[in-house]
């Protein structure tokens, strides 16, 4: 047990002692807020830009009269103009596109509009001249049939739906993007932890092998405590990376308002803007607390740890038997990698429907139910699927431990020789 | 008092018998030389007294006792042929972990060092990566990581390979250093001069078997084959006689073989009652090379692949 923590402890701290760890570390986050700062800055500076937009209303659609809720819209009709003679001068009026409506409007298709402009205009803009022009329509075509648009407007209902679902244990309200959101980003961080971290056990397994130091170690510690500690080592750095980015992430978001007033101001403003931003806020405080948050990080923390068990061990005996060659490794690697990859797919669906068939067969295989599984946390799964998925996960990540140590110790004293599939199952089985 | 047992050992892979069946005992305080050509099962054997590898059947007793790799690892240094140390890490921080994987505490560990790095002039080391040294220097410091926790089993795998006369000379020092202090060395070589120079007792394995066995002297006795060398002014007057073959004529001197039953006072008094002026006469024994080369000839240099059942 002793050895195990030396080999645990340099493990550890020789990978996080190094410049690249630091630099990958402390470089994420904050690339990740610089994004999200500079794209707050580019969706500000676009809407600030004003337009005037000149508007040729052969159907007299408006009436004259036009109003937009998007301050930065100003329109102006203009008169005695065709749309081939307006063509050539609108830019030269001030205008930075102008609108045609033609004399007859299709009622069915609606789809003789055409926006002139010098440069492509914004699809925000776009968004709100269509949404006048269907307003224009709709009132010209309710009058037509006696009514009065504004006594429409007024008595025109509003519903809101929420989706509560109803257990045993009392009525939910659903939040789905909320839902959803958490799920994957629990999914996200397992599939990271076994692909970048799996593989980083591999890479170490068979740097031990062509620097020739297994022979060394194994000569002072059993085979199988060597693979243990460095799964675990590396296991460690890989949570002590993701707890330092979540603590970081959490900084920045704390410090950017100081640093960058704008920025707040800024998400106050569209919050306050948009009524359904207030609500999305509310909702996703709500949602969270809404959700069985206890039952979801019991699970993540289980299949977080039992899937980097299963592929670090998987990745490990990869490692050992592989020697420089690279594409060898590569393809020892693949069939490793589907599952991983299968998972993530069907997580992704399983977030929207979580009792599919597919959700349910890929969140018991155990190669599988890692990732899959937190595409359902923030659903039920019936208690039998998730005895059954655990059971089947801790059992296989002892039978593969087993196996792949086998490999292990045969594979990190093997030097020179190309090893197939076939003769890595055939150590597995071999009798010591 | 034997430090070392193996009975009847055997190892076979899928399609070698690595090992078949092979004994020998390892005195404690002696320097063992476990010699053979390459792919003789030396280093299986090796994995096998050190605990690596388990061995099919027979058993390896350490200290009399059945070998436990928990306990015995403790006791036991070993410096395989395929060097390896960690490239990036310190080489302070690896020497002491290396100790510490053996079992040492750390203030132990840290002493030992210490004495070692001082010994082999290695102090200004401690903050440099092996990247940075040299062939030669690394050696140097794999051997003192082998020796550093005291082990009462030395097993070196070609340890001077690689190294300039100086350090060569520098580390055989402290082999026999360590041996007189009581450790026990197995050296695997199939450098011969140097077995000769070191080595107390030999064991040659050739495709899996032992061979010979014995101390250095005694095996030499065993594949004399009666050829002395009898030094005389002048060469050139005819011999004829029925007690010698000459085997080799140089200008001052004669390599003759005795036939058999001829005993060396009556060649001398052939010499001397044919007027020849003896200057020296000496029995010539084989070197361990010519004895290794004659055992090892006759099987095919390389080993053939067979089916294991």
């Amino acid at each position: 047990m002793n050895k195990i923590s030396l080999i645990i402890q340099r493990e550890y701290f020789t990978r996080v002692r190094k410049k690249m760890f630091l630099i990958t570390t402390l470089v994420v986050p904050i690339v990740m807020i610089a994004f999200y700062v500079l794209i707050l800055f580019l969706s500000k500076s676009d809407s600030s830009e004003k337009q005037r937009i000149a508007i040729i209303d052969d159907a007299n659609l408006f009436n004259g009269k036009i109003t937009s809720s998007n301050k930065n819209l100003t329109f102006q009709f203009i008169h005695n103009e065709t749309e081939q003679s307006f063509l050539k001068k609108f830019n030269a009026a001030g205008f930075q596109s102008f609108l045609f409506i033609p004399h007859s409007i299709d009622a069915t298709t609606n789809k003789n509009f055409v926006l002139h402009s010098e440069k492509a205009v914004n699809l925000s803009i776009m968004d709100d001249i269509e949404s006048l022009i269907n307003d224009a329509i709709r009132s010209r075509v309710l009058i037509a049939n006696g009514i009065n648009p504004v006594e429409f407007e007024k008595n025109s209902t509003n519903a809101q739906l929420d989706n509560v679902i109803d257990t045993e244990k009392g009525a939910q309200k659903s939040f789905t993007e909320i839902a959803y959101l958490i799920s994957f980003v629990c999914g996200f961080l397992i599939y990271i932890m076994m692909m970048s971290y799996g593989t980083q056990v591999m890479r170490g397994v068979s740097e031990e092998k062509t620097n020739r130091i297994a022979e060394v170690i194994v000569s002072s510690v059993k085979p199988f405590e060597l693979m243990v500690g460095k799964i675990i080592g590396i296991g460690a750095v890989g949570i002590t990376q993701f707890l330092i980015w979540i603590v970081l992430l959490f900084l920045l978001q704390a410090a950017i308002p100081m640093i960058y007033p704008d920025v707040t101001n800024q998400i106050n403003n569209a919050a306050l803007d948009n009524k359904e931003g207030v609500m999305a806020l509310n909702s996703i405080l709500q949602g969270v607390s809404a959700l069985p948050m206890l039952k979801i990080v019991s699970f993540f923390l289980f299949y977080f740890v039992g899937g980097y068990l299963l592929y670090a061990s998987i990745f490990a005996a990869i490692g050992s038997v592989v020697s420089e060659d690279h594409q060898e490794a590569q393809q020892l690697v693949m069939p490793v990698l589907m599952p991983i990859i299968v998972g993530f797919v069907i997580m992704s669906k399983a977030v929207d429907n979580p009792n599919s068939t597919e959700a349910v067969i890929g969140s018991i295989f155990p190669f599988t139910s890692p990732i899959v599984m937190m595409g359902r946390i923030t659903a039920d799964v019936p208690l039998w699927q998730t005895i059954l998925s655990m059971s089947l996960l801790m059992a296989t990540i002892i039978i593969f431990t087993w196996f792949t140590a086998k490999v292990y110790r045969t594979g990190i004293l093997m030097y020179g020789k190309k090893v197939s599939w076939k003769e890595i199952l055939k150590w597995a089985f071999k009798k010591n | 008092m034997n430090l070392v047992e193996l009975h009847n050992v055997r190892k076979y892979f899928s399609s070698q018998k690595a090992v078949d069946d092979i004994s020998f005992n390892i005195k404690a305080g002696s320097i063992f030389g476990l010699l053979g050509p390459n792919g003789a099962g030396k280093t299986t054997l090796i994995r096998m007294i050190t605990g690596i590898f388990y061995p099919d059947s027979g058993n390896v007793l350490f200290n009399g006792k059945e070998f436990d790799a928990l306990t015995h690892h403790r006791n036991i240094g070993y410096m395989p042929e395929e060097r390896g140390l960690y490239k990036k890490m310190k080489i302070g921080e690896q020497a002491l972990y290396l100790a510490q994987l053996k079992g040492m505490s750390k203030q132990d560990a840290l002493k030992n060092i210490k004495e070692w790095f001082v010994k082999f002039e290695m102090e200004t080391w401690w903050n440099k990566k092996v990247e940075d040294l040299s062939k030669g220097m690394s050696q140097k410091l794999q051997f003192v990581t082998t020796v550093l926790h005291q082990p009462s089993l030395i097993i070196l795998d070609e340890p001077f390979s690689g190294l300039d006369p100086v350090n060569a000379n520098l580390i055989k020092e402290e082999i026999f250093n360590l041996a007189k202090n009581g450790a026990t060395i197995i050296f695997s070589t199939h450098r011969m001069e140097q077995v000769e120079e070191i080595c107390d007792q030999i064991v040659l394995v050739n495709q899996g078997k032992k061979i010979l066995d014995g101390s250095v002297d005694a095996v030499k006795q065993d594949f004399k084959e009666n050829i002395f060398k009898i030094g005389l002014q002048s060469t050139q007057k005819a011999i004829q006689t029925d007690l010698f073959e000459i085997v080799q004529q140089l200008p001052e001197a004669l390599l003759i073989k005795l036939k058999h039953h001829v005993s060396t006072n009556e060649v001398l008094q052939h010499f001397i009652s044919n007027d020849f002026s003896i200057q020296s006469f000496q029995e010539v024994l084989p070197s361990l090379n010519d004895i290794f080369i004659k055992l090892v000839e006759d099987s095919s240099s390389a080993r053939q692949f067979q089916n294991i059942n």
